[in-house]
């Protein structure tokens, strides 16, 4: 490929580097509407240095950019910001390439790479608050334990003022301007936010406090250059308050109603549910799953304070489609959510009681013990349904008054 | 003594184990872990850690 593919200056002298994946459509099991990138840069500085590589088929398009502004055999330096292999896939490989004086990672990071690639003997492990000098310019590390694996961290460049966060703050969504200003803000802000809900969601406790430690340094930040995703720079204070938003996860007017159904009484009793709802003044959305994404359910999760799950009753069991999204969503652990349960069943109806259970072991605050409903809901079912949707609805909204 | 979870990656200290890879003896309680020790599976610090009720 050569240098085809170019480098994108992002200030006096950094480089963007990565790759741009505009193909792929599932990220272990984030749906990826719009893609990704791969964000890799160049630090021109006496010493050279590489921050994070890219998913290992696109090795190509990252040397094409490298050599679009330096032979990469000149490279003297290599930091390893997070040891997941769409970041470090092709680590080992420009390794050898370009035969870095030394390579970087946190002390989680070195172990991490040694399990991956067996390179850990290759890495330097630096500890938090660790300055490297790159001669004309440094580096300051500031570990990121669990934000969102244990090797997570951030490398400040002082002088350019660029702080490179990895995972955090980034997205899905493959563009051709590396900039937040070059692009939709509505886009962004939505990619930012499905993010959020899928691959940060559980470590909001963290957030807050890494939020507060970041603060507290006094770093002034120009440019954070996330490794999805366009990089932000005009307005970095609205992404920091987003993510102290979303990981407060404050009570809000909202509900997410997930479902399946196999014969349409669950379906019935999702818009009954939803129309109680309204009534309290409360805003839903109602995601059948099967036309739904998990990672989709994820989001509205984070844009509610209330689920309410409908499943019917499958050989003695949980629609598999509804036991796939309540795995997912328990993974990641949201916070301050109240809940109820409904579904329609034929004979053994055990859907009901492990959708409480469930729900509960996800410190869902349960509102009732749901509605079950035997075959077909008459009228007087429906109703019940509408008047769980109500109490939970009330529920709700007396809660983000306190 | 009490059991802690690593609330980041839900890792249990159990005292009576200890957390001997790292130098802990068995029967050492959580708060007589060094103020340094992390969770020996994500690497986060003693103040990320609840005890189990």
């Amino acid at each position: 490929m050569n240098s085809i593919c170019k480098a994108i200056k992002i200030s006096d002298n950094v480089y963007w580097v990565g790759a741009v994946d505009w193909t792929v459509r599932d990220f272990h099991g984030y749906q990826t509407g719009r893609g990704t990138t791969y964000n890799a840069y160049l630090i021109m500085a006496d010493k050279i240095t590489l921050v994070d590589t890219v998913k290992a088929p696109f090795k190509d398009e990252l040397l094409s950019r490298i050599s679009s502004v330096v032979d990469p055999g000149k490279i003297d330096y290599v930091i390893s910001n997070h040891s997941e292999m769409d970041h470090s896939g092709c680590l080992p490989e420009m390794i050898e390439i370009v035969k870095p004086e030394k390579v970087f990672a946190s002390v989680m990071g070195q172990k991490a790479l040694e399990s991956h690639f067996g390179i850990g003997s290759r890495i330097t492990p630096v500890k938090n608050g660790e300055n490297l000098s790159l001669g004309n310019m440094n580096i300051s590390f500031i570990e990121t334990r669990m934000l969102h694996w244990p090797d997570s961290m951030f490398s400040y460049l002082k002088e350019e003022q660029i702080l490179f966060s990895q995972d955090a703050f980034g997205m899905h969504l493959a563009v051709d301007k590396m900039f937040d200003d070059q692009n939709s803000r509505e886009i962004i802000e939505e990619e930012a936010e499905k993010y959020f809900a899928n691959i940060l969601m559980p470590y909001s406790n963290l957030i807050v406090k890494l939020l507060e430690s970041v603060r507290a340094m006094h770093l002034p930040v120009k440019i954070v250059a996330t490794d999805h995703g366009p990089l932000w720079r005009s307005n970095i204070g609205k992404i920091m308050d987003l993510y102290r938003e979303w990981s407060e996860h404050k009570p809000v007017s909202r509900a997410v109603i997930v479902y399946d159904t196999m014969w349409n009484s669950t379906a019935i009793m999702a818009k009954a549910v939803g129309e109680g709802l309204m009534e309290s003044g409360v805003e839903y959305k109602i995601l059948r799953m099967g036309a739904s994404h998990r990672s989709d359910v994820a989001t509205e999760v984070l844009k509610s304070g209330a689920i309410i799950a409908g499943s019917p009753t499958l050989n003695n069991n949980l629609f598999p489609t509804i036991a796939d999204v309540l795995t997912y969503i328990k993974g990641l652990r949201p916070i301050n959510m109240i809940g109820a349960s409904f579904g329609s069943y034929g004979w053994s109806g055990e859907s009901a009681a492990q959708l409480n259970d469930y729900l509960k072991s996800m410190n869902v605050e349960m509102i009732g013990e749901g509605v079950k409903v035997k075959y077909v809901p008459t009228e007087a079912d429906l109703k019940s349904c509408l008047e769980l949707g109500k109490l939970v609805g009330t529920t709700l909204l007396a809660k983000i008054k306190q | 003594m009490d059991k802690y979870v690593c609330d980041a990656c839900g890792w249990i200290y159990d005292p009576a184990k200890g957390d001997t890879e790292h130098g802990i003896a068995p029967g050492t309680s959580f708060e007589d872990l060094p103020d340094d020790w992390v969770c020996p599976e994500c690497g986060v610090g003693k103040d990320s850690f609840s005890k189990v009720e």
